[in-house]
């Protein structure tokens, strides 16, 4: 289980990098997703996988590290709004450059 | 005095008055003007007033220390004290600030509105006095480095003025250097007494010599004292920063600002006086100062320049007497400060108006003024006779004290003879150009070729030079009468410790230091007598100017600066992200191969179907994506694959309120770069495999696989002992009240961290309202293949299942919120919900239906969401308990059982609502955008 979550983050930030560093902004936008995806599963694992054991008080015996989770579970929703974000600069850069490339340069 | 009016509110009142009232003179400007000057002479004169109730218990002897422990741990508490020695500069801050106040509005520029001038002229004012009042060292560091930065707007008032802007830099940097050698020194100096409150420090001072790190805390302590008191050699900066409006050179550079180094000096005197090197080195600099700029001043022909090397030879000779290090030569030190800052700021007042008057202040062209403004030129010349040290005015009284000083040293070190020889010859320059200020400028025939016709300045412009010079007068002929009360308890306070027998009288007999006068004035007359063969010599001499080579040095080094962020940043992402993910893997790599192998491992456990189904459909997506990304569409499907798979995975790890965060959050991505699609082209045109794109797969390569190998060793390890979360499990329900232990860490134990993040979220909002705020795009007729976008905006079919869905979809997030404290569920799922719910609405059956029944104004629902949060934070406050504390109790509701009610559940809807704003602006924000472009194209 720990070698394919290992192999899920490897594979998660491989296509993220490689999307990132695309020349247009939409790629760039989807590498960024995965990117969080895969940082997120990282900081997940960071309180170690467990099976059947979720963090309520009084629905088992063991319980899964309930902090990674609050963690994962603001970075999700701050995912979220940095995505929409650049969602917007991204049409404003193409709204005032007509065009889609990450490294358009200003007009001086 | 009752009971409320203690002394410590009194003292308080006198920063937290400058602080808070400074920015009066703004507010009140557009009534002028002289509302302006009212407003900062009121502040000042209400600082004046407290401190003149306090001073006759500081006068007889007492101390006052108030204030309150803030984070004690790390020394941090904003303590004050008041005792003679911060009595006495107090006094002179508000008193001689109160007449910059009156001069000032006569002499800057009548179209000027002069709020923001006394407004950072209070600023000053107030950090000056939160240096000279604070009892602890921190707070009086903090102060200090307020005196530089405001110092700085002070002297480029006439920012559009290139001398002034560079003349104010060239301050900021040598005393703003000068104070992070400062920080550095009080902090060693709290770490060697082991607080940084004065009280301790003044009475370890035997402790702190003995300490092994005494010589560096004294020299990075002296470095900021000589840079603030312009000492050589950093003395440069003053007569650059002369390009200052002459009422800030009066105030800054000759009473207050220079003499905060002094005052340091003076403060710390027990804690660091007293020892060989502290002789050497403040003595030394001081001699040199005195000598070398007494000689400068000689031959400035510009007036304020003079001055200004004279102030910087007078400050040289008060640190000098600090250096001599006995109790005589501090009591005249002190009183060497009192007197400079009378002398001095009438001086600078006095050569503002021949400014003012002649439009010029070049000694070779104003010449001949006492014809012309016989009344100022008479109040110059006594001061200036002050500063020469003419008997019966005040600095003939302490430099007498000074001559008397140098030769009770000549007991006590191997070059007896030289202090006095020193103390003479620095006398006699003084005496030099003294005469020539008042010769060139008051006498020497007539005026050369002046822009203006010099004559009287208005009747108020000339009083505080008046007041100054009486008071030169009253000291220099009575001084037991009028200054000695202050200038004991200052002294004494200095000291900590009984004053030294002395007299202080304009007659002594005939003694040394009568003769050192006498030789002195003589010998001065004598080098003025001499000036023209000496003027001819100095202009042989190589000039050297410190000013220009800092402004050559600086240029260099923002060239450099410049050159080296070129180096990595030429303005393309690309290149920037490239580089940064480089770095990211040598570092990475480095910690990863240089850690420790320690041996022992846990056994990873099985693996079953589900799982690697689960990896497989997550490689399918993500490769899918990163190969076919030029067919965005399909790209973007196949990442949602990616997402859903995450949320599966949450659910199967036992995180089911990550899983449904995600499956939310998923949904409105999607949703969003699906809009975003509808604008930009949906497919890129295929290209070669570019050498970059080859490139970039390894570089990606390499990280992903890095990130891999760092997962695998993190999860394959032993996990650290740790008792956090034992500690949130256990006290979930009897401290948080829910049995939910992720959503009670959000709520209520990190609950800050979680307004925190809905604050990020808020200001996405704003910033997205900014970004498309008139944002104007073309919308397209056609996709990528030529296909029409249907022109039906609203399809009945998705209109007709989205309405009777809005209820049940808000009754599940009513559900999911109401029990997220006990089961997953809470704010951000159900914020995440409804914002998705009422958008549905939103696309489905078009803005004209839509926006009536949305939530209004976006910025206000934020604004209520995040007082919810922090108003349950600070109503925890009204309990006593602790910012963002909960409480909680039982409810019994019909339906849906027993609900334990936190006051965190009010917190959790500031969560909620923020987060339905934030979803709700975004993707409506952008839906609109097409009717935008659609109005605007019928428009046309």
């Amino acid at each position: 289980m720990e070698i394919l979550l290992a192999v899920a983050v490897a594979v998660l930030t491989t296509c993220g990098v490689f999307l990132v560093l695309r020349a247009r902004t939409f790629p760039v936008l989807l590498g960024l997703t995965l990117l969080s995806y895969a940082v997120n599963l990282f900081l997940f694992a960071s309180g170690r996988l467990r099976i059947d054991a979720p963090p309520l008080i009084g629905a088992g015996a063991i319980f899964a590290d309930p902090l990674p989770q609050a963690l994962v579970l603001t970075a999700i929703v701050i995912g979220f709004g940095m995505s929409a974000y650049l969602a917007m600069l991204a049409l404003r850069a193409l709204a005032a450059s007509g065009s889609d490339r990450v490294d358009v340069r200003p007009e001086p | 005095m009752g009971s409320f009016l203690n002394t410590g509110v009194l003292l308080a009142a006198i920063p937290a008055t400058a602080f808070g009232a400074c920015g009066l003179p703004l507010a009140l400007q557009r009534h002028g003007r002289i509302a302006a000057a009212l407003a900062a002479a009121a502040v000042m004169a209400t600082c004046l007033g407290l401190l003149l109730t306090l001073a006759p218990a500081v006068l007889a002897g007492g101390v006052e220390v108030h204030g309150w422990r803030w984070l004690p741990a790390y020394g941090l508490d904003p303590r004050l004290r008041l005792d003679g020695l911060g009595l006495l500069f107090a006094l002179l801050i508000c008193g001689i600030g109160l007449l910059i106040v009156l001069y000032a509005a006569y002499y800057l520029p009548r179209h000027d509105r002069l709020g923001r001038f006394y407004t950072v002229l209070l600023l000053f004012m107030a950090a000056m006095l939160g240096v000279v009042l604070a009892e602890n060292l921190l707070l009086l560091l903090l102060c200090w480095e307020i005196t530089s930065l405001s110092s700085f707007l002070l002297v480029a008032y006439h920012g559009g003025n290139r001398e002034s802007r560079g003349g104010a830099r060239l301050a900021l940097a040598v005393t703003g250097g000068g104070g992070l050698a400062l920080l550095a020194g009080l902090l060693l100096l709290g770490g060697i007494v082991g607080s940084h409150d004065l009280s301790a420090i003044l009475a370890a001072g035997p402790r702190i010599r003995a300490h092994p790190l005494y010589l560096p805390t004294l020299i990075l302590i002296l470095v900021g004292v000589f840079t603030k008191s312009a000492q050589f050699p950093f003395h440069f900066w003053l007569p650059g920063a002369m390009a200052a409006p002459t009422p800030v050179s009066a105030y800054l550079h000759s009473a207050t600002m220079v003499k905060a180094g002094v005052f340091l000096l003076a403060r710390l005197y027990p804690a660091l006086g007293g020892s060989e090197p502290w002789f050497w080195l403040v003595g030394g600099t001081g001699a040199i100062t005195l000598l070398y700029a007494a000689a400068m001043a000689l031959f400035r022909y510009d007036i304020k320049g003079l001055l200004a090397y004279s102030t910087i030879s007078h400050l040289g000779l008060i640190i000098l007497l600090f250096g001599l290090d006995t109790p005589l030569s501090v009591v005249a030190g002190v009183f060497h400060i009192i007197n400079h800052a009378i002398f001095k700021a009438s001086l600078f007042m006095a050569a503002g108006i021949v400014d003012h008057e002649c439009g010029t202040r070049d000694m070779r062209r104003v010449n001949g003024l006492f014809k012309r403004m016989p009344i100022t030129a008479t109040l110059a010349i006594v001061a200036a006779g002050a500063m020469a040290g003419v008997p019966l005015l005040n600095g003939f009284l302490s430099k007498e004290m000074f001559f008397a000083e140098t030769i009770a040293h000549r007991q006590l070190t191997v070059f007896g003879w030289l202090l006095p020889l020193l103390a003479t010859v620095a006398g006699m320059l003084a005496v030099a150009y003294s005469a020539r200020f008042v010769h060139d400028v008051f006498f020497n025939g007539e005026p050369v070729d002046l822009p203006r016709q010099p004559h009287e300045p208005p009747r108020w412009m000339r009083a505080p030079i008046e007041l100054l010079v009486v008071l030169c007068l009253l000291v220099g002929i009575f001084p037991e009468w009028t200054v000695a009360p202050l200038l004991d308890a200052a002294a004494g306070a200095a000291l900590q410790s009984p004053l030294p027998p002395f007299q202080l009288a304009v007659w002594h007999g005939f003694n040394p230091p009568l003769l050192m006068s006498v030789l002195a004035l003589a010998g001065g007359v004598a080098i003025y007598g001499w000036r023209l063969p000496l003027y001819a010599w100095h202009a042989t001499l190589p000039s050297l100017h410190p000013g220009r080579i800092f402004e050559r040095l600086h240029r260099r080094l923002a060239n450099a600066a410049r050159r080296a962020v070129a180096l990595i940043d030429n303005g393309s992402p690309r290149r920037h992200n490239a580089l940064f993910f480089v770095f990211l893997l040598l570092l990475g790599g480095w910690a990863f191969f240089s850690a420790p192998a320690d041996g022992s491992r846990v056994p990873v456990q099985a693996v079953d179907t589900a799982a690697l189904g689960a990896l497989l459909a997550l490689s399918i997506g993500s490769i899918g994506a990163a190969v076919l990304h030029r067919h965005r569409l399909l790209a973007l499907i196949l990442v949602s694959i990616v997402g859903l798979t995450v949320a599966m995975s949450f659910i199967r790890l036992s995180a089911p309120d990550l899983a449904l965060t995600q499956l939310a959050v998923e949904t409105g991505t999607i949703v969003l770069m699906l809009l975003m699609l509808y604008y930009l082209p949906n497919r890129e045109p295929p290209r070669r495999a570019a050498p970059r794109a080859i490139r970039d797969l390894l570089l990606a390569l390499a990280v992903g696989g890095g990130l891999g190998m760092v997962t695998l060793r993190m999860l394959t390890v032993p996990p650290p002992v740790d008792a956090l979360p034992a500690f949130y499990l256990q006290n979930a329900v009897p401290g948080g009240g829910g049995a939910n232990a992720v959503n009670v860490i959000l709520v209520d134990f990190r609950g800050f961290d979680t307004l925190g993040e809905i604050t990020v979220l808020a200001m996405v909002a704003l910033a997205a309202q900014a970004l498309l705020d008139r944002l104007l795009l073309k919308a397209p007729r056609h996709d990528a293949d030529g296909r029409r976008w249907a022109t039906e905006a609203h399809p009945l079919f998705l209109a007709m299942l989205m309405r009777p869905l809005l209820p049940l979809a808000l009754t599940v997030a009513a559900y999911l919120f109401l029990r997220g404290h006990q089961a997953p569920g809470g704010g951000f799922v159900a914020g995440l919900i409804t914002g998705m719910a009422l958008t549905m609405q939103y696309l489905a059956n078009g803005i004209a239906f839509a926006q009536p029944r949305l939530p209004g104004h976006p910025t206000r629902s934020l604004a209520i969401g995040l007082l919810l949060a922090g108003g349950v934070g600070v109503a925890s406050g009204l309990f006593g308990a602790p910012f963002l504390t909960s409480a909680h109790g039982h409810v019994r509701l019909p339906l849906l059982g027993e609900i334990e009610l936190a006051s965190a559940m009010i917190f959790d809807l500031g969560v909620y609502v923020v987060v339905v704003t934030v979803v709700l602006t975004v993707l409506t924000g952008l839906g609109g955008l097409s009717s935008r472009a659609r109005r605007h194209e019928e428009e046309r």
